[in-house]
């Protein structure tokens, strides 16, 4: 039989730190659901989704008993809708976001992601429409989500879309002001977007995968966080042993969780995210894990050199339990879903500059970050054009998920409750960009991007 | 299929008794116990238990073991075996 301690360890991490699989999302491939006519690629969408995600979060709820193991979300991402709507003479693509939105209603998932368009070289025919679609999408639905990737290592930087998204973002929030302004919460613009993400909102089906195939995103800070505890006063090489240790015990429950899964629903198994990624509960935060190691505040100095051994060292532990790692794999800094980033910014320790020093190092970007409703398109655009810039030359996914607080300003907060927890408003430069971002066109790619 | 049944909790009378009866009403298996009681009045068992034979669904199983375990004043976990094992051994 097995060790007493380690039975006893996996209930603690469960029971008392958190330790739950985040989500298990099905990716689902639209490419066959194309044809000429919007009405018919909406019923074709609406069954291909209610067909292949019928039994997904039933099989979730079955496997969470049997394990012990809570599966907080039961998803499904789709191939981006760009590529689907394109082939109709439509001139928006709301229909199919609600489409999509009807699916995962009736599947019982709370996200379906890919209303997405991946233009960091150009548009094509449907980009331009799907992203003009973006705002009325999100505001007359529930449970979509939008992403947008705007640059590549391999491509550079498509500033015309980096203005679209500052212009779009803006929109999307003030359509949603009545509901704390959620639709940007749910839209996500991307640098190197990664085609297997099972996290939301940025979660889409790329082309290059299979039919249908089931990822899984694991979570866990509340149990990093207290093995470092528990270790006390050790060197930081200790530390990030202990992280190691901890993330591979974490990745190896998400691969039998997975592996389980996708034999019960008949779909292969895909990919494992090894992410840390917070919710507002306390003791299940990314910025305490930092303080644990020993910052006062979360923020100051030392923050990111203490965030690239977390991220690093997440990886390397969790790399050997799976048998195929993908996804954003890292450690995720969203400021509203993490008790503790929300601590630090209240606190005066947290700022967007240092937020975005952060994201040069870890798996994500500056993600659920709410900024003065007043803050003009243009620096929302720059603030994209800067973290781009980041994943870019560092050839690593950078994301921003920021959300123009309408009506409100720094010292006030979006509440949105449940996972997604609470923003409070963060202060932007006040000095405009708006020049540099009307330049339009696209900064070359890197010159580290010709490799071959 | 094998799961691992804990139970945790002040030490009283009667907590063997209560779980292998439920237990063995629903015809499960035991294939290994261990128990201790630490501290004085901290009392803990981990239970090896086989399923196969078992006459109703797990999660009616844990439903009814965490039933036990309101009424022991104990707190009661079943759980599939695989778990432990993907987390522990390589």
């Amino acid at each position: 039989m097995l060790n007493s301690f380690d039975i006893l360890e996996t209930i603690k991490m469960i029971e008392d730190e958190h330790l739950d699989i985040r989500t298990i999302t099905m990716g689902i491939s639209l490419l066959d659901c194309i044809s000429g006519d919007i009405q018919a690629v909406s019923d074709k969408i609406y069954d291909k989704i209610t067909r292949r995600a019928e039994h997904l979060v039933r099989t979730g709820e079955e496997i969470e008993a049997e394990l012990g193991i809570p599966i907080i979300n039961k998803r499904i991402s789709v191939t981006p809708i760009a590529l689907i709507g394109a082939a109709t003479d439509a001139d928006s693509y709301v229909p199919l976001a609600q489409a999509l939105d009807r699916a995962a209603q009736t599947c019982g998932v709370n996200f379906v992601g890919g209303f997405s368009a991946l233009v960091q070289k150009g548009f094509a025919k449907g980009d331009e429409i799907l992203i003009r679609s973006i705002p009325e999408a999100l505001a007359s639905t529930e449970l979509v989500c939008s992403s947008v990737n705007v640059a590549s290592t391999k491509a550079g930087i498509n500033l015309d879309a980096v203005r679209m998204m500052g212009e779009v973002i803006r929109e999307t929030a003030e359509r949603t002001a009545d509901r704390q302004c959620i639709g940007a919460g749910k839209l996500v613009v991307f640098a190197n977007a990664v085609e297997d993400n099972p996290f939301m909102a940025g979660a889409f089906h790329g082309v290059g995968e299979a039919d249908c195939v089931l990822n899984v995103g694991v979570s866990g800070p509340g149990v990093v966080h207290s093995a470092i505890r528990r270790a006390g006063d050790c060197s930081i090489n200790e530390v990030a042993d202990i992280i190691k240790k901890t993330a591979f015990k974490i990745t190896r429950m998400g691969q039998l969780v997975g592996s389980i899964a996708s034999e019960r629903l008949g779909v292969p198994f895909g990919i494992v995210d090894l992410s840390l990624a917070p919710t507002p509960a306390v003791g299940d935060s990314v910025a305490r894990i930092l303080e644990e190691v020993g910052l006062e505040c979360c923020g100051t100095h030392g923050t990111t050199a203490i965030l690239a051994m977390l991220n690093d060292a997440v990886k390397k532990g969790g790399v050997m339990a799976s048998a195929a790692v993908g996804g954003l794999s890292g450690a995720f800094i969203p400021v509203s879903e993490d008790e503790g980033m929300i601590h630090a910014v209240h606190a005066g320790s947290l700022h967007l500059d240092k937020l975005e020093a952060m994201t040069a190092v870890c798996s994500v970007g500056l993600d659920m970050i709410a900024i003065p409703g007043d803050t003009p398109a243009d620096t929302i655009s720059a603030i994209i054009a800067d973290e781009a810039a980041i994943g870019v030359v560092n050839s690593k996914t950078t994301a921003v998920r920021i959300i123009p607080a309408i009506g409100k300003q720094v010292g006030e907060e979006l509440e949105f409750g449940g996972l997604l927890g609470s923003a409070p408003v963060m202060d932007v430069h006040p000095f405009s960009a708006s020049r540099f971002i009307s330049r339009g066109g696209r900064i070359p790619a890197p010159m580290h991007s010709l490799k071959n | 299929m094998r799961a691992i049944l804990t139970v945790a909790g002040k030490d009283r009378t009667g907590v063997i008794a209560r779980i292998s009866n439920t237990l063995s009403q629903h015809s499960v298996n035991i294939l290994d116990v261990r128990q201790n009681v630490m501290g004085g009045d901290l009392f803990a068992m981990i239970m090896l238990v086989e399923l196969d034979g078992c006459d109703i669904s797990f999660p009616a199983l844990t439903a009814q073991l965490e039933a036990d375990g309101v009424e022991l004043g104990m707190k009661v976990h079943l759980m599939h075996e695989d778990i432990f094992n993907a987390m522990h051994r390589i």
